[in-house]
């Protein structure tokens, strides 16, 4: 990796390809994006030698909109971590709290911007990948509502909850960023006909007088002391800005996170399945111990290269997904998303958006999470309801604690990013 | 089984998984060609999609779904509400992205059947459900067969290549039956035009056999007969003769075995055409959980009201019915002339000129004759439909013999691309005028006395002497019933 | 409970290989997750609605990849193939 920071995995410039609102701006694009003819690595060992033969649609849209890339940034290994260490190249420290984490899955991209290496930068979000790094280094993250950006290009890990959105130092920049890649694409059949003529970055005026907040108790009560303490203040801050703050309530939020799990191991599990080093991947040397056997041994012995994240998630879905076990979890995972959805719409009745800390914690420790996954995936607890429900959120920062930046997270309508992005640049 | 088993009338009950490849323009999911003309090139008609490269995404062809609706228009099938893709999620080097894109519980077609006749009598197959998918590469064994290869040569061109499979019950109850119901299958659906038998590999049979009691299929309900017996799949089949050797064969070795007292295994078998035998699979076989679930990628249809609004040519029944009653033709004639929709489309624009008969003997014996020595089809033909009606107003006409024109013109029509005037000039072939035929009679009676005397003693085939004369000095362009009449005429006045 | 022979089990279906410490540690973990995933059993049954229907694309050929692009990242090929394991 790079000697200044290890945000980047790759450091190449990619020269925009016109004129327009992001001219004279650099971008710095999440490692599980691809660019054609500069290596997208995932962050894994299974494909560091991997160079797409075609662009991402964000990224003709970021070439197309005068933008210059500057390199792809680290990642927790194909998008599975919510602290970077998962990548294969090593981990990246948080510049806004030293020694400690950035934050994942897209903890480079938020590092970079945080740092100053990069104007703007892309991650993606499948359970808060966007808004926990964005909340940890202190920096505006959106993850946006599903459909509204193209994931033609982006590789995916669980492709009916994830979006790319935009990473930036302050919420106009995260709008201006979101205002180029979204729209409809031929190319990906999930997307909507929203976005293509909408000015987000107008949105970011500050103006919340008369909006209603809505707060879940449950997304707050368990949350550690300093972070509640700083969300508390946020929620102030509104109020004397002529909001108004209602207490909602979200019981499926209760399930959220092994929903989300389930579902999303299983999608990972099927999407990881063609990593088997015949079109791309590992070279021969690795299946040398597949000694003559037939194509799943080969296989198997190739997937070895697999992080021990992905591993286990791959076959916690396998495993959902299997026979005697899809009814229990994984098709109970999809009642329990459909319980979250009607939550959120009902508690949409009352308010105009809704609030929370983005994370329950502040930054760990570099090191300190990786020996209890389940304690980890507990961590998501704020931000993968979110996804389940195919919302747009913002994270934009709430202050500091003695152990880094905190975050505090917005979720709107669907297709409503304007409020969100309203909201959240009255906190800034 | 009993020792009393080699007594028992035994049947073989038969289900089929028909897979066909869809003619469209592209593939189901991206936008790469389906024209395999190139293909001697492995992997040159491939994308991100099609290949399974990370962050690719699918998007359905608009043009499958209309065939699939064809089809299951033809069948009688249902369509439902709402109908949606699933992965069936499996390894193998053939699939690129490790599961292929199918479907499911929600398939496009349901409770469909298809009329058929067998041995002179008609039978009716349920077709339980047709679903699209899409096609895997191909593989190649490098140094051997599938058993003795070292590794695998991969192409990915036919990857993504619209699949329609067809599942029908297990309704058919011998080989015989299996095949006139493929030929028949086939015939539908390059009627529909959404099939193409003569490209490789279009057409893939997996067929289920079991066999079981002759009593046991007296009721409607043959399911718990079926459950008890054991069932082999035989895969590999790729024609409807092929489906009919291999079910033979197997119905054949299953009914040894059961009146032997022997065990039939629940198993996988390969059809190997060349050595005219199934073989086990056994080694294959493990578990198979395929762990499907929703493709999240692609949005379901809801396309039941496409049903009424795509329109389907005649089919071939049909068509020949119409045929038989409108232009007055034989049973041999219509079936002939309804063979492949493309000739009854020829025959028709061709019939709609001259008489049916006429027409048809053109076209069903003359013209497909001529092509099918020359292993060529209508359509290599179509573009010419106006030189060869020409062809025939010449002959209706009597420019030119019957003769002259089946043996020479058409022949010069499809071996030396010439249009029917241009060989009539060139080889003289325009009949003898009135005037010329009338002195080539005349001197034909003068140079042969001996003939003329003989045909006025009453011998008849001395007439024929004389009309070939005239035939030879005319070069065969007179018209030999002209001739008969004028050298009657000369003679017996 | 979730034996090493579960784990095993599915890794293989899974295709991936593991080594023994991997086996045994997973088998210990899943048994967390999978007791914390339980809580689903409670969950009402719902119907998921869907709101896109019918995208399609035209029957209309795009440009794709040469063949040296198709190959330009596989371990291994031969004339134009990739080179995959035996399958038999």
């Amino acid at each position: 990796m790079s000697s200044d920071t290890d945000a980047f995995i790759t450091r190449e410039e990619i020269d925009p390809t016109d004129e327009g609102p992001l001219s004279g701006r650099t971008v710095a694009v999440k490692d599980n994006i691809s660019t054609a003819g500069v290596p997208t690595t995932c962050g894994s060992a299974m494909l560091a030698d991997y160079v797409p033969p075609y662009d991402a649609t964000v990224v003709e849209r970021l070439k197309d909109a005068g933008a210059r890339i500057v390199g792809k940034t680290n990642m927790d290994e194909f998008g599975m971590g919510t602290t970077t260490e998962t990548s294969a190249f090593g981990p990246t420290d948080n510049p806004a709290a030293p020694g400690r984490v950035p934050g994942g899955s897209s903890g480079g991209s938020a590092a970079a911007v945080a740092a100053g290496e990069a104007d703007l930068a892309l991650g993606s979000d499948t359970g808060g990948s966007v808004r926990c790094p964005a909340a940890f280094c202190g920096v505006v993250g959106i993850k946006p509502t599903y459909g509204l950006v193209s994931r033609y290009g982006l590789v995916a890990y669980a492709n009916s909850l994830e979006q790319i959105g935009p990473i930036a130092p302050t919420v106009q920049g995260a709008a201006e960023l979101l205002e180029v890649i979204a729209g409809p694409d031929e190319r990906d059949a999930t997307t909507r006909e929203h976005g293509a003529e909408t000015a987000y970055a107008s949105a970011a005026d500050g103006d919340v007088d008369g909006l209603t907040i809505g707060v879940p108790t449950e997304l707050v009560e368990g949350a550690d002391e300093a972070v509640v303490e700083q969300f508390e203040a946020a929620l102030e801050d509104f109020r004397v800005q002529g909001a108004e703050t209602v207490e909602v309530s979200l019981p499926s939020v209760e399930t959220a996170v092994q929903a989300y799990y389930v579902i999303a191991m299983g999608e990972a599990s099927s999407n990881l399945a063609r990593f088997d080093g015949v079109r791309y991947g590992p070279t021969a040397a690795a299946t040398d111990d597949a000694e003559a056997g037939n194509w799943n041994d080969a296989f198997a012995a190739v997937r070895e290269g697999f992080g021990e994240e992905v591993k286990r998630r791959i076959l916690l879905g396998t495993y959902a997904l299997s026979a005697g076990y899809h009814d229990k979890y994984y098709d109970k995972a999809q009642d329990a998303r459909a319980w979250v959805r009607r939550d959120f719409a009902e508690a949409f009745e009352t308010a105009d958006v809704i609030a929370s800390p983005t994370m329950p914690v502040p930054p760990f420790e570099l090191g300190e999470s990786l020996d209890d996954p389940l304690q980890m995936y507990l961590a998501d607890a704020n931000t993968v309801p979110v996804n389940l429900a195919n919302l747009p959120a913002i994270s934009v920062p709430a202050g500091e604690t003695a152990e880094g930046p905190v975050g505090l997270q917005l979720v709107g309508e669907a297709f409503d990013e304007r409020t969100i992005i309203r909201a959240a640049s009255a906190v800034e | 089984m009993t020792a009393q088993t080699a007594e028992r009338d035994l049947s073989a009950v038969i289900g089929l998984e028909v897979h066909v490849q869809l003619e469209t323009d592209t593939k189901i999911f991206c936008g790469c060609s389906t024209d395999a003309a190139d293909d001697e090139v492995p992997n040159s008609r491939v994308c991100p999609t099609c290949l399974g490269l990370p962050g690719a995404l699918p998007v359905l062809n608009e043009g499958a779904v209309e065939a699939g609706v064809k089809v299951g228009k033809a069948i009688d099938a249902e369509i439902p509400e709402e109908t949606s893709f699933h992965r069936k999620n499996y390894y193998y080097p053939d699939l690129p992205k490790n599961f292929q894109i199918t479907q499911y519980d929600a398939p496009i077609c349901a409770d469909g059947e298809l009329a058929f006749r067998v041995d002179g009598e008609e039978r009716t197959v349920n077709i339980r459900r047709a679903h699209l998918e899409e096609d895997p590469g191909s593989l190649q064994h490098a140094g051997g067969s599938i058993d003795t290869a070292d590794y695998t040569l991969v192409d990915y061109n036919r990857a993504g290549t619209p699949l329609m499979e067809i599942v029908t019950e297990p309704d058919f109850r011998g080989a015989d039956e299996v095949r006139a119901f493929l030929a028949k299958l086939e015939e539908v659906l390059e009627y529909l035009g959404v099939f193409d038998a003569s490209r490789d590999g279009s057409l893939r049979v997996d067929a289920n056999l079991s066999i079981v009691d002759s009593k046991t299929l007296d009721g409607d309900d043959i399911s718990a007969a079926l459950e008890d017996a054991n069932r082999t799949e035989v895969k590999n089949i790729s024609s409807h003769r092929g489906a009919q050797q291999a079910l033979a064969y197997e119905e054949t070795r299953q009914k040894n075995a059961v009146r032997r007292g022997r065990e039939v295994e629940q198993e996988t078998r390969h059809w190997d055409e060349s050595r005219g035998i199934t073989v086990s699979m056994r080694s294959k076989e493990e578990e198979k959980d395929y762990r499907y679930f929703r493709e999240a990628d692609l949005p379901p249809l809801r396309v039941s009201g496409w049903k009424e609004e795509i329109a389907i040519p005649e089919l071939p029944d049909a068509r020949r019915e119409r045929f038989r009653g409108e232009y007055d033709l034989s049973a041999e004639s219509a079936s002939k002339l309804t063979s492949t929709k493309q000739v009854a489309d020829f025959y028709e624009t061709v019939a709609a000129e001259f008489d049916s008969d006429l027409a048809a003997t053109w076209v069903a014996d003359n013209l497909l004759g001529e092509l099918n020595y020359r292993d060529m089809q209508v359509t290599d033909v179509e573009g010419r439909l106006d030189e060869f009606t020409r062809l025939i107003d010449l002959v209706d006409g009597e420019a030119i013999t019957t003769k002259n024109a089946e043996e020479v013109v058409l022949r010069r029509m499809l071996d030396d691309g010439l249009a029917p005037d241009a060989v009539v000039e060139a080889e003289g072939l325009g009949k003898t005028d009135d005037n010329a035929v009338l002195a080539a009679v005349r001197e034909a009676i003068e140079e042969n006395p001996d003939a003329v005397d003989d045909y006025e003693s009453g011998e008849e085939g001395a007439l024929n002497f004389l009309v070939g004369q005239v035939m030879q000095a005319t070069s065969g362009s007179a018209d030999p019933g002209t001739v008969n009449e004028r050298l009657r005429a000369e003679l017996d006045e | 409970m979730v034996d090493h022979e579960e784990v095993e089990h599915v890794a293989s279906l899974a295709r991936v290989d593991l080594d023994e410490a991997e086996t045994e540690r997973f088998a210990a973990q899943f048994d967390d997750i999978l007791s914390y995933f339980e809580a689903l059993d409670e969950v009402p049954e719902a119907d998921a609605a869907t709101e896109l229907d019918n995208v399609f694309r035209p029957d209309e050929v795009r440009e794709g990849l040469t063949q040296e692009e198709a190959l330009a990242n596989a371990p291994e090929t031969e004339d134009g193939y990739f080179k995959g394991p035996n399958v038999s």
